[in-house]
């Protein structure tokens, strides 16, 4: 009796696996339907696009005039140098204040659960409106930052930060950080909690300073979270488009202009399409060619300190 | 037992923690401060920390300034609710299929679906654009829900596989043979057992949904009564002069609901969430 049960059951098991293959792509279907509909055909669209000359009017194919145009003009390699400057410098800043952040919120101190939870705010609101906050900082006649500069005596006059190129290209990297580093934080410190402490007490015993023992144990332990972070961080620092639209539209004259800011201002303000879906094809070659060398740097980094 | 923080140590913590908060904190500072003054102080005093002159008379006028304000406040509550519900209706069953199932271009597909991160609306907007006009939905909610749906697909898959992988086999295994059809064991087993995973994952969701509204609002849409806070709140800024305390008034109550029900869940969220994604 219990031998037939079991021989259906395992019948059944087995029919199960036959089918495995079609009931896993009929639970994907609707997320993959949405992807080839929003991402992949407006994608293929788009490198269709930038072989035309796309207005509102119409188009014809004007085969890689778009792109010849585009190399060959040095503004855009200004730009392209200025959103990697932008990235790089950004990332890196997130990278180093979510550490110091996430060393901070995990010190063993009374009021830490409330420290954690003030860490957040940026992170939950609209970005648009975190930014809308800095805009106000950065206004040279009532502005928070210029009114304190003034009072601390460091310089004479009102400073407008988002007039000048320099200050305003700095500035907006400043918003940038601010916007990024929560979600940093507290994946860093996610990590870090994850640590076995084991590794800090033998340390300890062996006589390992407290700063030897963040270099040799909590840093190596939570590279491959530093790593996956930089990637994301610097994937969405790349394509930032609120905090600059919002802050400056790309100026002044612009020195905040950033690849997708460009595109933005080719394709949507002046309609454009053409023209903007060779930059948006740019970005994604560059983002592509960046991830994938990104990404076997992390297989490289993960083999190295041993996948955990 | 470690060496623990001696005194001094601990005042630099706190030091330090307090200059790192006020970095994090100093918008919101700001804001509620230049909410709290009148117009006409704002704009003829240099600056100064404290005033005599607080009060809460913006709060009351930034309703009659931008008559519309209760709406856009409303919309963008409701168009991440909508995303967040149809992107969860998406991603439980493919979140599923990865922890579970094992079929042909399996880590393929899911290296694909983690790629879309490498793309933003900003990239695609031009097709995008063409693709709701045509689909008639331009100007309309979808407009700004379909795109946002798509672009949180693969976290959400990735971050609720990894829930759906720490529920015991068994279980499903053990309704299996009492004869309990797939599906039916996906909806009656599995999901009730994920459901702390699928409350975080919706969670964070609805944050990437509301913290990423403007770009689709001010592209796909221009009709006033459907747009949401972000986009809304420029209607404070005029040509001339911009009610900055108003603004911020309005900011700050706008985003008033969604903070305290955060408050209420971040707990759950902050480890759910860093649980899921730093595992691997």
């Amino acid at each position: 009796m219990t031998l037939v049960a079991e021989g259906a059951a395992l019948e059944r098991m087995q029919r199960r696996e036959l089918s495995d293959r079609a009931f896993a792509w009929l639970l994907i279907s609707p997320a993959l339907l949405f992807i080839l509909v929003i991402v992949v055909w407006p994608l293929v669209e788009t490198i269709r696009l930038s072989f035309t000359d796309a207005t509102l009017g119409g188009e014809n194919f004007v085969g890689i005039a778009n792109y010849a145009a585009l190399f060959g003009d040095p503004k855009f390699w200004q730009t392209v140098g200025r959103t990697f400057y932008w990235m790089v410098l950004a990332v890196s800043l997130k990278l180093i204040v979510g550490l110091i952040g996430a060393t901070l919120l995990n010190a063993a101190i009374p009021g830490k659960a409330l420290f954690r939870v003030l860490v957040m705010p940026p992170w939950v609101i609209p970005v648009a409106i975190g930014v809308i906050g800095w805009k106000w900082m950065y206004n040279g006649y009532f502005g928070l930052i210029s009114g304190l500069l003034q009072e601390f005596g460091l310089v004479q006059d009102r400073v407008a930060l988002l007039a000048t190129k320099t200050s305003a290209f700095y500035s907006a990297i400043v918003t940038d950080v601010w916007v990024g580093t929560p979600m940093v934080t507290l994946f860093f410190l996610a990590a870090m909690q994850g640590v076995s402490k084991d590794l800090y007490e033998a340390a300890w015993v062996d006589g390992a300073s407290r700063w030897y023992r963040f270099r040799r144990i909590t840093i190596p332990q939570i590279m491959p979270v530093i790593v996956s972070m930089a990637l994301l961080s610097a994937i969405w620092t790349f394509n930032s488009f609120e905090i600059i639209w919002i802050l400056t539209e790309g100026g002044p004259r612009g020195a905040t202009t950033t690849l997708i800011i460009d595109t933005y201002k080719v394709a949507i303000s002046s309609q454009r399409f053409g023209e903007g879906a060779a930059r948006a094809v740019v970005i994604v070659v560059l983002l592509a060619t960046f991830s994938l060398f990104y990404l076997w740097f992390l297989n490289r980094v993960n083999r190295h300190y041993g996948a955990k | 037992m470690i060496d623990r923080l001696t005194l001094l140590q601990k005042i630099g913590v706190y030091f330090a923690t307090f200059v790192f908060l006020l970095f994090i904190l100093m918008p919101f500072i700001e804001m509620i401060r230049v909410s709290l003054r009148p117009m006409s102080h704002l704009m003829t005093a240099d600056f100064t920390w404290w005033s005599e002159d607080f009060s809460l008379q913006a709060y009351r006028d930034m309703w009659n300034t931008v008559p519309l304000l209760g709406r856009y406040i409303f919309n963008s509550i409701f168009i991440a609710a909508s995303v967040t519900l149809v992107t969860m209706i998406v991603v439980i069953p493919a979140a599923y299929a990865y922890a579970r199932l094992e079929f042909p271009f399996k880590s393929l597909s899911l290296g694909g679906f983690l790629a879309v991160n490498m793309f933003t609306g900003a990239v695609l907007l031009i097709p995008l654009y063409r693709v709701l006009r045509s689909l008639g939905m331009l100007n309309t909610y979808w407009a700004m829900m379909i795109p946002g749906v798509a672009f949180l697909i693969p976290t959400g898959i990735w971050l609720l596989r990894s829930y759906l992988e720490k529920i015991p086999k068994e279980l499903e295994e053990a309704a299996y043979v009492d004869g309990a059809s797939r599906l039916y064991t996906l909806r009656r087993v599995v999901i009730p057992l994920a459901i702390p995973g699928l409350i975080v994952v919706g969670t964070a969701v609805f944050i990437g949904a509301y913290a990423q509204q403007f770009l689709f609002a001010i592209t796909f849409n221009n009709v006033r009564e459907i747009q949401p806070l972000p986009a809304g709140l420029f209607e404070f800024v005029g040509y001339q002069d911009t009610t900055w305390n108003e603004l911020m008034a309005a900011a700050l109550t706008g985003v008033l609901p969604v903070m305290l029900v955060f408050l209420f869940l971040q707990k759950y969220l902050v480890a759910g969430l860093t649980a899921g994604a730093v595992k691997e």
